[in-house]
Protein backbone atom coordinates (compact mmCIF):
# COMPACT_ATOMS: atom_id res chain seq x y z
CA UNK A 1 0.00 0.00 0.00
CA UNK A 2 2.46 2.36 0.89
CA UNK A 3 4.60 1.42 -1.93
CA UNK A 4 2.18 2.16 -4.13
CA UNK A 5 1.29 5.55 -2.89
CA UNK A 6 5.85 5.96 -3.06
CA UNK A 7 5.28 4.88 -6.66
CA UNK A 8 2.15 7.53 -7.81
CA UNK A 9 3.92 10.05 -5.57
CA UNK A 10 7.26 9.28 -8.13
CA UNK A 11 5.20 9.55 -10.83
CA UNK A 12 3.45 12.24 -10.39
CA UNK A 13 6.56 14.10 -9.90
CA UNK A 14 8.50 13.09 -13.05
CA UNK A 15 5.30 14.15 -15.07
CA UNK A 16 4.43 17.57 -13.28
CA UNK A 17 5.95 21.00 -14.72
CA UNK A 18 5.41 23.16 -11.94
CA UNK A 19 8.37 23.39 -9.65
CA UNK A 20 6.24 24.32 -6.99
CA UNK A 21 4.38 21.40 -7.28
CA UNK A 22 7.35 18.96 -7.70
CA UNK A 23 8.86 20.47 -4.06
CA UNK A 24 5.64 20.05 -1.98
CA UNK A 25 5.31 16.16 -3.74
CA UNK A 26 9.04 15.40 -2.39
CA UNK A 27 7.86 16.43 0.91
CA UNK A 28 5.30 14.10 0.46
CA UNK A 29 7.74 11.33 -0.58
CA UNK A 30 9.96 11.82 2.26
CA UNK A 31 6.79 11.29 4.77
CA UNK A 32 6.15 8.09 2.91
CA UNK A 33 9.45 7.09 3.12
CA UNK A 34 9.28 7.32 6.80
CA UNK A 35 6.20 5.81 6.97
CA UNK A 36 7.98 2.86 5.04
CA UNK A 37 11.11 2.76 7.63
CA UNK A 38 8.54 2.77 10.68
CA UNK A 39 6.99 -0.32 9.45
CA UNK A 40 10.68 -2.11 9.00
CA UNK A 41 11.13 -1.02 12.62
CA UNK A 42 14.40 1.70 11.37
CA UNK A 43 12.60 4.38 14.17
CA UNK A 44 16.29 6.52 13.84
CA UNK A 45 16.57 6.37 10.27
CA UNK A 46 12.74 7.04 9.95
CA UNK A 47 13.08 10.61 12.04
CA UNK A 48 15.82 11.85 10.27
CA UNK A 49 14.27 11.24 6.88
CA UNK A 50 10.91 13.30 8.20
CA UNK A 51 13.20 15.82 9.55
CA UNK A 52 15.75 16.20 6.63
CA UNK A 53 13.62 14.62 4.09
CA UNK A 54 10.38 16.33 4.74
CA UNK A 55 11.37 19.63 6.77
CA UNK A 56 14.27 21.23 6.31
CA UNK A 57 15.39 19.65 2.78
CA UNK A 58 11.79 21.24 1.69
CA UNK A 59 12.18 24.51 2.89
CA UNK A 60 15.88 24.84 0.99
CA UNK A 61 14.23 23.94 -2.15
CA UNK A 62 11.86 26.30 -1.50
CA UNK A 63 14.14 28.92 -0.92
CA UNK A 64 16.25 27.80 -4.04
CA UNK A 65 13.28 27.71 -6.41
CA UNK A 66 12.80 31.29 -5.26
CA UNK A 67 16.42 32.17 -6.73
CA UNK A 68 15.39 30.20 -9.83
CA UNK A 69 11.91 30.24 -12.29
CA UNK A 70 8.71 28.34 -10.73
CA UNK A 71 8.44 26.01 -14.29
CA UNK A 72 10.49 23.76 -15.67
CA UNK A 73 11.32 24.24 -19.67
CA UNK A 74 9.72 21.22 -21.22
CA UNK A 75 12.08 19.13 -23.15
CA UNK A 76 12.50 19.74 -26.91
CA UNK A 77 12.87 15.93 -27.75
CA UNK A 78 12.12 12.46 -26.27
CA UNK A 79 15.84 11.69 -24.50
CA UNK A 80 15.91 8.12 -25.94
CA UNK A 81 19.34 7.19 -23.95
CA UNK A 82 18.83 8.08 -20.32
CA UNK A 83 15.23 6.71 -20.52
CA UNK A 84 17.20 3.33 -21.90
CA UNK A 85 20.12 3.36 -19.32
CA UNK A 86 17.15 4.29 -16.70
CA UNK A 87 15.26 1.44 -17.75
CA UNK A 88 18.60 -0.85 -17.98
CA UNK A 89 19.75 -0.13 -14.48
CA UNK A 90 16.41 -0.33 -12.95
CA UNK A 91 15.89 -4.37 -14.52
CA UNK A 92 19.20 -4.87 -13.10
CA UNK A 93 18.82 -3.82 -9.50
CA UNK A 94 15.49 -5.48 -9.77
CA UNK A 95 16.84 -8.54 -10.89
CA UNK A 96 19.72 -8.32 -8.51
CA UNK A 97 17.46 -8.59 -5.72
CA UNK A 98 16.58 -12.47 -6.28
CA UNK A 99 20.08 -12.96 -4.93
CA UNK A 100 19.31 -11.34 -1.83
CA UNK A 101 18.35 -13.03 1.71
CA UNK A 102 15.12 -12.99 2.91
CA UNK A 103 14.49 -9.67 5.16
CA UNK A 104 15.63 -10.07 8.79
CA UNK A 105 16.69 -13.96 8.17
CA UNK A 106 19.11 -14.58 11.05
CA UNK A 107 21.51 -16.31 8.97
CA UNK A 108 23.33 -13.92 6.73
CA UNK A 109 26.17 -12.86 7.35
CA UNK A 110 25.67 -8.98 8.80
CA UNK A 111 23.30 -10.83 11.49
CA UNK A 112 26.11 -12.93 12.06
CA UNK A 113 29.57 -10.90 12.00
CA UNK A 114 29.25 -8.05 14.81
CA UNK A 115 25.65 -7.56 15.00
CA UNK A 116 25.07 -10.37 18.11
CA UNK A 117 28.09 -8.65 19.85
CA UNK A 118 26.66 -5.26 19.89
CA UNK A 119 23.15 -6.82 21.25
CA UNK A 120 25.00 -8.64 24.22
CA UNK A 121 27.46 -5.66 25.10
CA UNK A 122 26.12 -2.38 24.04
CA UNK A 123 24.96 -1.69 26.88
CA UNK A 124 27.02 -3.12 29.58
CA UNK A 125 29.94 -1.16 27.30
CA UNK A 126 28.69 2.15 27.06
CA UNK A 127 26.09 2.47 29.57
CA UNK A 128 23.72 3.69 26.50
CA UNK A 129 20.28 2.32 26.29
CA UNK A 130 19.60 2.66 22.32
CA UNK A 131 21.74 0.62 20.46
CA UNK A 132 21.45 2.83 17.32
CA UNK A 133 23.24 5.71 19.29
CA UNK A 134 25.83 3.35 20.82
CA UNK A 135 26.71 1.87 17.42
CA UNK A 136 26.71 5.28 15.45
CA UNK A 137 28.75 7.38 18.30
CA UNK A 138 30.89 5.09 19.63
CA UNK A 139 31.49 1.35 17.85
CA UNK A 140 31.75 3.31 14.67
CA UNK A 141 32.72 7.09 15.58
CA UNK A 142 34.96 7.36 12.77
CA UNK A 143 31.92 7.06 10.26
CA UNK A 144 29.97 9.39 12.48
CA UNK A 145 32.81 12.29 12.78
CA UNK A 146 33.18 11.65 9.08
CA UNK A 147 29.47 12.40 8.22
CA UNK A 148 29.91 15.44 10.79
CA UNK A 149 32.43 16.38 8.40
CA UNK A 150 30.51 15.98 5.03
CA UNK A 151 27.75 18.05 6.74
CA UNK A 152 30.54 20.84 7.62
CA UNK A 153 32.40 20.35 3.97
CA UNK A 154 29.45 20.52 2.21
CA UNK A 155 27.65 23.69 3.73
CA UNK A 156 30.91 25.45 3.57
CA UNK A 157 30.73 24.99 -0.20
CA UNK A 158 27.01 26.22 -0.90
CA UNK A 159 27.86 28.90 1.50
CA UNK A 160 30.67 29.82 -1.05
CA UNK A 161 28.89 29.12 -4.36
CA UNK A 162 25.93 31.44 -2.93
CA UNK A 163 27.78 34.22 -1.33
CA UNK A 164 30.13 34.16 -4.09
CA UNK A 165 30.69 37.30 -6.12
CA UNK A 166 27.46 37.22 -8.69
CA UNK A 167 26.69 40.67 -8.07
CA UNK A 168 30.02 42.45 -8.88
CA UNK A 169 30.33 39.76 -11.94
CA UNK A 170 27.26 41.26 -12.98
CA UNK A 171 28.68 44.95 -13.06
CA UNK A 172 32.11 43.55 -14.61
CA UNK A 173 30.26 42.62 -18.07
CA UNK A 174 27.55 45.09 -17.96
CA UNK A 175 27.91 49.14 -16.46
CA UNK A 176 26.79 49.24 -13.03
CA UNK A 177 23.50 50.74 -13.00
CA UNK A 178 22.45 50.65 -9.21
CA UNK A 179 25.14 53.30 -7.65
CA UNK A 180 27.52 49.71 -6.96
CA UNK A 181 25.33 48.66 -3.98
CA UNK A 182 27.71 45.18 -3.58
CA UNK B 1 3.03 36.75 5.53
CA UNK B 2 4.34 38.79 8.00
CA UNK B 3 1.00 40.73 9.03
CA UNK B 4 -0.88 37.47 9.22
CA UNK B 5 -1.84 37.40 13.13
CA UNK B 6 -2.79 33.87 13.06
CA UNK B 7 0.52 32.70 11.75
CA UNK B 8 2.48 35.15 13.54
CA UNK B 9 0.84 33.77 16.84
CA UNK B 10 1.09 30.25 15.89
CA UNK B 11 4.44 30.10 15.02
CA UNK B 12 5.08 31.88 18.95
CA UNK B 13 3.29 29.22 20.50
CA UNK B 14 4.99 25.87 18.70
CA UNK B 15 8.71 27.64 18.78
CA UNK B 16 9.55 26.74 22.04
CA UNK B 17 7.79 23.87 21.74
CA UNK B 18 9.98 22.75 18.98
CA UNK B 19 13.11 24.05 20.38
CA UNK B 20 12.19 21.51 23.40
CA UNK B 21 11.38 18.69 21.54
CA UNK B 22 14.80 18.73 19.87
CA UNK B 23 16.61 19.15 23.13
CA UNK B 24 14.85 15.80 24.26
CA UNK B 25 15.68 14.11 21.17
CA UNK B 26 19.40 15.14 21.80
CA UNK B 27 19.50 14.13 25.19
CA UNK B 28 17.32 11.47 25.18
CA UNK B 29 18.73 10.05 22.05
CA UNK B 30 20.44 7.73 24.47
CA UNK B 31 17.29 5.99 25.12
CA UNK B 32 15.42 6.29 22.50
CA UNK B 33 15.51 7.23 19.00
CA UNK B 34 17.11 10.43 17.78
CA UNK B 35 20.42 11.82 18.57
CA UNK B 36 22.40 14.74 17.37
CA UNK B 37 21.39 14.76 13.65
CA UNK B 38 17.62 14.48 14.06
CA UNK B 39 17.65 17.60 17.24
CA UNK B 40 20.06 19.91 15.45
CA UNK B 41 17.70 19.61 11.81
CA UNK B 42 14.69 20.04 14.14
CA UNK B 43 16.39 23.00 16.14
CA UNK B 44 17.33 24.74 12.92
CA UNK B 45 13.72 24.48 11.66
CA UNK B 46 12.75 26.28 15.21
CA UNK B 47 14.89 29.12 14.20
CA UNK B 48 13.84 28.89 9.84
CA UNK B 49 10.33 29.08 11.02
CA UNK B 50 10.63 31.96 12.47
CA UNK B 51 12.46 33.92 10.14
CA UNK B 52 9.63 32.76 7.34
CA UNK B 53 7.15 34.77 9.41
CA UNK B 54 9.14 37.80 11.13
CA UNK B 55 11.52 38.31 8.28
CA UNK B 56 14.93 37.25 7.60
CA UNK B 57 16.34 40.73 9.64
CA UNK B 58 14.04 39.72 13.27
CA UNK B 59 15.73 36.38 13.03
CA UNK B 60 19.16 37.25 12.42
CA UNK B 61 19.06 39.70 15.32
CA UNK B 62 18.30 36.61 17.48
CA UNK B 63 20.69 34.49 15.64
CA UNK B 64 23.05 36.91 14.01
CA UNK B 65 24.81 34.90 10.94
CA UNK B 66 28.68 35.24 12.49
CA UNK B 67 27.51 33.26 15.30
CA UNK B 68 25.56 30.63 12.89
CA UNK B 69 29.03 30.45 10.55
CA UNK B 70 31.38 30.30 13.44
CA UNK B 71 29.28 27.09 15.07
CA UNK B 72 29.43 25.28 12.08
CA UNK B 73 33.27 24.43 12.39
CA UNK B 74 33.19 24.63 16.02
CA UNK B 75 31.04 20.95 16.22
CA UNK B 76 33.44 19.16 14.16
CA UNK B 77 35.85 20.69 16.23
CA UNK B 78 34.18 19.16 19.55
CA UNK B 79 33.91 15.65 17.96
CA UNK B 80 37.51 15.46 17.09
CA UNK B 81 38.57 17.48 20.00
CA UNK B 82 36.90 14.86 22.16
CA UNK B 83 38.67 12.14 19.90
CA UNK B 84 42.05 13.97 20.68
CA UNK B 85 41.43 13.72 25.03
CA UNK B 86 41.67 10.18 24.13
CA UNK B 87 44.88 10.39 22.24
CA UNK B 88 46.56 12.52 24.57
CA UNK B 89 45.54 9.99 27.50
CA UNK B 90 47.62 7.20 25.46
CA UNK B 91 44.60 5.86 23.91
CA UNK B 92 43.36 4.91 20.86
CA UNK B 93 41.73 8.60 19.02
CA UNK B 94 37.77 8.43 19.87
CA UNK B 95 38.28 6.02 22.59
CA UNK B 96 35.87 7.52 24.86
CA UNK B 97 36.62 5.34 28.31
CA UNK B 98 39.80 7.99 29.53
CA UNK B 99 36.87 11.07 29.90
CA UNK B 100 35.93 9.05 33.23
CA UNK B 101 36.89 7.03 36.30
CA UNK B 102 35.63 3.57 34.46
CA UNK B 103 35.39 2.62 30.93
CA UNK B 104 31.52 2.83 30.45
CA UNK B 105 30.90 6.15 32.11
CA UNK B 106 33.45 7.47 30.10
CA UNK B 107 32.01 5.89 26.82
CA UNK B 108 28.76 6.84 27.94
CA UNK B 109 30.28 10.40 28.08
CA UNK B 110 31.29 10.34 25.12
CA UNK B 111 28.68 9.27 23.16
CA UNK B 112 27.22 12.95 24.72
CA UNK B 113 29.83 14.80 23.86
CA UNK B 114 29.81 13.91 20.32
CA UNK B 115 26.26 13.75 19.60
CA UNK B 116 26.33 17.37 21.14
CA UNK B 117 29.05 18.46 18.46
CA UNK B 118 26.71 16.70 15.61
CA UNK B 119 24.44 18.78 16.79
CA UNK B 120 25.93 21.76 16.49
CA UNK B 121 27.73 21.60 13.10
CA UNK B 122 24.37 20.43 11.51
CA UNK B 123 21.57 22.94 12.92
CA UNK B 124 24.29 25.87 12.33
CA UNK B 125 24.59 24.29 8.43
CA UNK B 126 21.25 24.35 8.02
CA UNK B 127 20.78 27.93 9.37
CA UNK B 128 23.65 29.27 7.85
CA UNK B 129 22.28 27.56 4.30
CA UNK B 130 18.99 28.93 5.05
CA UNK B 131 20.14 32.92 5.51
CA UNK B 132 22.56 32.52 2.33
CA UNK B 133 19.68 31.44 0.27
CA UNK B 134 17.17 34.09 1.40
CA UNK B 135 19.80 36.86 1.45
CA UNK B 136 20.65 35.81 -1.94
CA UNK B 137 17.12 36.27 -2.96
CA UNK B 138 17.00 40.23 -1.89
Amino acid sequence: MLLTLLVTVTLAIVRMRNLFGVIALTGVYSFLMASVLIVYDAVDVAMTEAAVGAGVSTVLLLAALHLTKAREYPQPRPAAIPLIVAVGVGVALVWATYDLPAFGLAETPINQHVAPYYIQNAIKDTMVGNLVSAILADYRGYDTLGETTVVFTAGIGVLLLLKGRAPRRTSGTAPPTDGGAA
Amino acid sequence: MRRDLILRIGVKLIIPFMMLFALYVQLHGDYGPGGGFQAGVIMAGAVIVYALIFGIEEAQRVVPRRLVEMLVPLGVLIYAGTGVIGLLHGQNFLDYSVLAADAAHGRERGILLVEAGVLVTVSSTMIALFYAFSERGR
